[in-house]
This record gives C-alpha cells, structure tokens and sequence, in this order.
C-alpha cells in the first residue's frame, strides 16, 4: 500500500484516476479497524487532511459549509455552527472518545454507511448536501441519497465528498439528535434520532422532518410522523402518532445491544423526546 | 518497495525514521524509534493505550499511518516528565496508586494531561468523560479518577506558590 497526502481537489482526484485500487480517507478511525479485521488493503490510500477546503467551516451567503475532513471535535465546539445546528453539533459530538473525536470526519461517518452512524440522521434532518468531486466537475446530492445499504454508497468510482453544505434555519426552528445506547460513552447507537421544528407564533408546528439511525439498512425518514405534526400543536395526540409512526418505520436487526423488539419500542420513545427537545428549542 | 523517509518532532527533539507506507504510527514509534511507552492494547482505536499527542491533538496513534507524522508534531509519554522531575500527574499516579500492571498508564496519563492542559480544574464527571477512550483492566477506575483531581489541585497549589515568590 502507498500514501499520499495531495494538497488540492486536483491532485486527489489525479491520483484516484491514476489507481483504480484506491481509497480516501480522512480520520482512518474506521479504515484502519476494518483493514485490522481483514478489509483488503487497497494499493494507494489517498489522504483528505492537507485540501484546505476540506478542513475548513464557514458560513457564507446564509449556507454553512463544513470540509468533509474536519475533524468531530471541531464541529461540536463551533459555536456559531452550534446555535445553528445544535443537534448536528451534538451529533458530531457524540462520535467516540476524544482520541476519536480529533480524527474522525463527516466525510468518514457518511460514507462508511454504518446505519449506526450519528451524524447521518441529523444531516438529513437538516437537508445537507454532499459537494462531490469528480473529474467531470462538482454535483451536489442530499446526504440522504449517499448511503445506500450498511458499507455502501452511491458514489462512483473517482468520487469523493469535499464538503456538506446546510441552508441556515429559518427563524422559530430548530434541530436535536438524541442517541441511546446501553453505556453512558463509547458506545453504537442502538437507536438514533433527529429532528427539525419549525414552528410558528401560535404554537403549532409549521414544518417537520424526522429520521432514525440504526433502525434500518439506512437511516429513515418518517415521513407519517412528520405529517401528523405538520399544521398540528404537539400534544399527546400528535406525539402518540409520532410514536406509533417511527415504530412502522423501524427494520432493525437483532444484536446483542437490542433485539428487533426493543430498537422498536425505543425508537417510538426517542422520536417523541426528540420532537419534544427540537420544539422547545424552536419556540426560543 | 522503498521505505519513506520521514521528519517531524518528537518531545521537543527533530526525529527522523524510516517507515512502510501501511505501518502505524504506533509500531513506528516503538520499533523504529524504541518509544515503547504507548502501547498496542487492541489496534482498533478502544483502549487509549497507544495515546499520544498528534499537532496538538490526542490521538491513538494506532489509527494514525506513519506516513502522516511528515512535519509533524509528536508528544509522547517519554517527554511527560522533565528529566528526573516527574509531572504532577505522574507523581499523583504514584502516590495514588493509579496503576498496577501499567500497561495503560502512558494512554492514561497523556490524556490526562490533555484535559488538563484545556481545563486546570476538572470536575470528576469531566475527568471520566476525558478518560472515556481509555480502558483499564486492572484499578476499576477510581484510583485514576482521584489521582488526576490530586494533581490538578497540585498544579494549582504550584502556580498560587509559584505566584507569591
Ligand atoms: C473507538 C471508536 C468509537 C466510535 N464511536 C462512534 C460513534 O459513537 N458514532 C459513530 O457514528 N461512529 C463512531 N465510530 C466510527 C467512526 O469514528 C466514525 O464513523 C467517523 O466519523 C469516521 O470518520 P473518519 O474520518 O475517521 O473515516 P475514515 O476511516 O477516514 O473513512 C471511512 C470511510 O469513508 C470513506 N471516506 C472518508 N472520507 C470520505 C470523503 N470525503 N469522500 C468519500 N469517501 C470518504 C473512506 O474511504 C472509508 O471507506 C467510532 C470508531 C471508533 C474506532
Ligand atoms: S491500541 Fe490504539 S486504541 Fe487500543
Ligand atoms: S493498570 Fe493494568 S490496565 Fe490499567
């Protein structure tokens, strides 16, 4: 296996063309566990970190751009990105320990495709786009069409994220990403669970999204939940239909953190407290 | 294939080694330069074992290739003490009993110093969260917790000492 570390979009996708066995990386936090347990090691390993663009955050024209390779302690501790996207942040937060939190990278998280990843959920419910680079220019594609089942993408071959672009929130909305796992740190999520609220003066909810993490071969969306807060006050009414929506849209595997039957009832109780925590902070 | 020839600054001194594109910077540091105070407890990132300090940043050095040292600046556990002057941490952890077999100790320490060096004065729960990525088989926790809050306050006592002379 060879490294290189370009230090330009240009020079990465060059070496990508040049060998068709290769691979980017940015935090290697999970390249090089899977190589360990006998992922083959591909013949050229092409690292992220020294593009500028794709270690930079920056928020320009109302859109955040967060490099696909920043690392996880960055985008927790950003505090303007954080009163944006608090739930993103804390999602980015969650990632590890803090050995982790220093290398791994949204890039990493999104496209190594675990249905288990935090941040993914939370990308989605706040509608990020991937910018992808390629030979032939630059597309831009929501996060939630990049995994398409655990380990793999749709990105094709000479593809890599640069960096994730979010419109800021309008006024009166806001997001949360809840996790559950079995220990306090260091732990998959057996269930994962974004939000966004928008609400308005009256106290009814304008707008929703909502996606789970670690319920399906990919996150979800719950598109039934969303329309029954939509146009709707949060009351036990709509928060039982919450419930009962992210239960439907639940096909868990059986693991030894859960079985199929406890990732369902949880998901059920994390999209209601998910919902509950993003609209108090929409209401602020 | 030819060995990568590498520069970067390790504890403070210019280092130079040699290293296989796939290796970590783990195994480069002990075989190569007979740092062995970082240690493999697992490879995969878990147990903090192989901590070092990466440009600034806490790391396992086992999820780092060897090749990304270029330039960069290391600190190991060798550099903690300053000749035979130990480090707070280091003296806390001896008095405390912090270890046993010590094969975590180097992870533990360096990251301990890594929280503090952010943040002098700790409260316990931050002290376990910082030390989250770090497993100890053998002390069950608590010794390390405590010894890393002595040296804090130690550190403390020092700089109030340090600013009355
Ligand atoms: C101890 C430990 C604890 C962990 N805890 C968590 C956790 O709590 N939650 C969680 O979600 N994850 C966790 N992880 C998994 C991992 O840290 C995250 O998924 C992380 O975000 C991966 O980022 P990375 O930069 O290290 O990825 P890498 O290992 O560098 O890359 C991962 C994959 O993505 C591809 N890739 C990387 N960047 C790009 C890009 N820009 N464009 C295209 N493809 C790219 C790589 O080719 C590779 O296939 C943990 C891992 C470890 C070792
Ligand atoms: S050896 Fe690196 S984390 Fe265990
Ligand atoms: S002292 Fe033995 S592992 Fe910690």
């Amino acid at each position: 296996m060879k490294y290189e570390a370009p230090k330009s979009i240009d020079e990465a996708l060059e070496l990508l063309e040049s060998e068709p066995d290769s691979c980017v990386f940015a935090g290697a936090t999970d390249i090089i566990p899977q190589m360990r347990s006998g992922r083959p090691e591909p013949k050229l390993m092409i690292d992220l970190k020294c593009i500028p663009e794709m270690v930079q955050i920056a928020c320009e024209n109302k859109v955040w751009t967060i490099g696909a390779a920043v690392p996880a302690v960055l985008i927790a501790g950003d505090s303007a990105l954080k009163s944006d996207f608090p739930g993103l942040a804390e999602s980015a937060g969650l990632i590890g320990s803090d050995q982790i939190q220093n290398r791994a990278s949204l890039g990493g998280n999104v496209c190594n495709a675990s249905p288990a990843a935090d941040t993914v959920p939370a990308l989605i419910v706040n509608n990020a786009h991937a910018v992808i680079a390629s030979k032939g220019g630059m597309r831009t594609l929501p996060v939630a069409l990049i995994a398409t089942g655990p380990g793999s993408t749709s990105l094709n071959a000479g593809e890599f994220i640069v960096a994730f672009r979010i419109e800021q929130p309008l006024p009166h909305s806001a997001d949360a990403y809840l996790r559950f796992i079995p220990r306090t740190e260091m732990d998959i999520a057996v269930v994962g669970a974004a939000a966004r609220i928008t609400m308005d003066k009256a106290g009814n909810c304008t707008d929703a999204v909502i996606a789970l993490g670690a319920v399906a071969p990919t996150a979800v969306r719950v598109t039934a939940a969303e329309d029954a807060l939509r146009g709707n006050p949060i009351d036990e009414d709509t928060l039982t239909k919450i419930m009962a929506a992210a239960r439907a849209a639940c096909n868990p595997i059986d693991d030894k953190r859960g079985s199929k039957e406890y990732r369902t009832q949880v998901a059920g109780v994390l999209a209601k407290r998910v919902v509950i925590e993003a609209a108090d902070r929409a209401r602020k | 294939m030819n060995r990568r020839h590498i520069t970067c600054t390790i504890n403070g001194d210019k280092a130079e080694f040699l290293c296989d594109d796939d290796e970590s910077l783990l195994n480069t540091l002990r075989d190569e330069l007979g740092l062995t105070g970082a240690k493999e407890g697992c490879g995969t990132g878990d147990c903090g074992a192989c901590s070092v300090m990466l440009n600034g940043r806490l790391v396992c050095s086992c999820l780092v290739f060897a090749p990304e040292a270029e330039g960069a600046t290391i600190e190991t556990i060798e550099g903690m003490a300053d000749g035979e002057h130990l480090h707070p941490l280091q003296t806390a952890f001896l008095e405390g009993a912090a270890l046993q077999c010590g094969i975590c100790t180097p992870g533990v320490l360096i990251a301990a110093k890594a929280l503090l060096d952010r943040n002098p004065e700790p409260t316990e729960s931050e002290v376990r969260y910082a030390l989250a990525g770090n497993l100890c088989r053998c002390t069950g926790y608590d010794k390390i917790v405590r010894s890393v809050l002595d040296a804090a306050a130690q550190m403390k006592n020092n700089l109030q000492e340090g600013d009355r002379l």
